[in-house]
């Protein structure tokens, strides 16, 4: 699966974009948060707080216990401010 | 005519909305709002040297198609355009433009408030700030959400 990153999600990962193999038991939006969020130092400080880092799915928005299904991408970041 | 560009260059305002309503005759009411890059949020807080917008390329456009698809749902439009720009811009410069067209005016006054209100929080954009201290992420605001949320 296609995972990528936008605004300070982003920096402290220190990648844009990179591709992940599901592992067993990771289902949904909140559960891959959390398996990344334990990939080290930079994704833990991501998503130290993951209330507030936002999901989409396939370029729509998705809630954290959104099932991952077949998405293809998915991105992480934080509350947006455009505008 | 509804059209979506997310850009890096700026736009006319005024030539954007003459297009929209050029050769019709059934557009009673055309409302048009552009947001700009402001120097100071605060009386004497520090000014601002510029904005960089980082955007998701190819959302963007979609979830603002979907958030005309939702005004049009609500209003009868007859048209609509929504500008986003993104890179750095600079205290003066144009972010973003939203024109509606309508048989009357409180339907384009309506929708190009509900298109800017749910633009703010839910179109995937987000604003660096560049000071003379340094340069840090804009924190979402809760008045944005309660603005967008009060057209459920």
């Amino acid at each position: 699966m296609k995972v990528l990153y936008f605004a300070w999600v982003r920096e402290r990962i220190g990648l844009e974009a990179e591709e992940i193999d599901l592992p067993q038991g990771v289902a949904t939006v909140a559960e891959l948060a959390a398996f990344l969020g334990a990939r080290g130092e930079g994704y833990a400080h991501a998503f130290e707080n993951p209330r507030i880092v936002r999901a989409a799915l396939d370029r729509r928005h998705a809630k954290p216990d959104t099932p991952l299904g077949g998405a293809r991408e998915i991105a992480f970041f934080p509350p947006m401010t455009g505008g | 005519m509804f059209t979506v560009r997310i850009q890096a260059q700026d736009f006319d305002a005024a030539a954007e909305a003459a297009a929209l309503a050029r050769g019709r005759t059934d557009i009673g009411a055309l409302v048009t709002f552009a947001g700009l890059c402001r120097a100071q949020d605060a009386p004497g807080g520090a000014p601002l040297i510029a904005l960089t917008l980082e955007h998701y390329p190819g959302m963007a456009e979609e979830e603002i198609g979907r958030l005309i698809e939702q005004a049009r749902a609500r209003w009868p439009l007859i048209g609509a355009t929504v500008i986003h720009r993104y890179g750095r811009m600079v205290p003066g410069d144009n972010i973003v433009l939203v024109v509606t067209a309508s048989a009357h005016r409180a339907a384009a006054f309506e929708a190009a408030e509900f298109l800017m209100d749910w633009l703010k929080t839910s179109a995937p954009f987000w604003k660096m700030e560049e000071r003379d201290e340094g340069s840090s992420w804009v924190a979402a605001k809760d008045e944005d959400d309660d603005a967008a949320e009060r057209w459920n």
